[in-house]
């Protein structure tokens, strides 16, 4: 390897150790799939004339690590039962008796949050909210947004129900868009 | 017509699968008369659109690049 490419890589070394542990919630493995990425990156990494461009080619090749170690893992160790971390009366306190939002429950309006993306304080507390879902929650909600695995799939590799697969993404949701307000957007 | 709770349900499955037209009218019915429920849809949107915005490794690219 040569120390100009290997430098190159390695400056974006922790933000890829992050992204990974976040899915894997396994730092070993996360740690092999950092590697395995730049392994398979040295050849193609000189091609790039720009910081931006190396950066989004580096995730897509991790993303697509981190999908073959899961499919592993769901291989080994399947759930074959629904998930039910996350209870279904949790959000009953949002809603009314007649399930219509509770006045100060009523989603607020986030106005532009495309602002939010460009600050670093942002995806700190992003990574915090994710990491507070449940891990299998978790799986779920990352299979699905993050690796962009269609939801049929995703109950067939886990062995759940389709329906609860829906329930699960939902609850995900659910939190992450309460933690979000909790913790971001009330302090802005 | 839908409820609110229901109606969070069907948007988020909305990302997941195709909706079917009688669904579509019941959402649509609901959300001319429901600020709550608009805002909802734009905050699962938003969070789609995090997501995608963070597996593209653009996580700090304000302070980076």
């Amino acid at each position: 390897m040569s120390t100009a490419i290997a430098a190159r890589l390695g400056g974006f070394r922790a933000d890829m150790l992050r992204f990974a542990v976040l899915q894997l919630r396994d730092q070993a493995a996360a740690e092999d799939a950092v590697q395995e990425t730049f392994a398979a990156a040295l050849e193609g990494a000189q091609g790039f004339a720009s910081r931006a461009q190396l950066k989004t080619w580096l995730f897509a090749i991790l993303k697509n690590k981190i999908i073959d170690i899961i499919r592993r893992r769901n291989r080994e160790q399947s759930l074959g039962k629904d998930i039910e971390e996350i209870a279904d009366d949790t959000f009953d306190p949002l809603f009314d008796e007649h399930d219509h939002w509770q006045a100060v429950e009523s989603p607020a309006d986030w106005g532009d949050p495309a602002q939010s993306l460009e600050n670093a304080r942002f995806w700190e507390v992003f990574e915090l909210c994710l990491h507070r879902l449940p891990e299998n929650t978790a799986r779920v909600f990352m299979m699905r947004e993050f690796l962009g695995i269609e939801t049929g799939e995703i109950c067939k590799e886990l062995a759940i129900s389709t329906s609860n697969c829906w329930v699960v993404l939902h609850r995900a949701r659910m939190s992450l868009r309460l933690c979000l307000q909790d913790k971001w957007f009330n302090t802005r | 017509m839908l409820s609110c709770k229901q109606t969070t349900e069907l948007l988020s499955q909305g990302q997941d699968r195709m909706l079917n037209l009688r669904e579509k009218i019941a959402l649509r019915l609901h959300l001319a008369v429901c600020e709550g429920c608009r805002n909802f849809r734009r905050q699962i949107d938003f969070l789609r659109h995090a997501c995608r915005h963070f597996t593209a490794g653009n996580r700090h690219e304000d302070s980076n690049d």
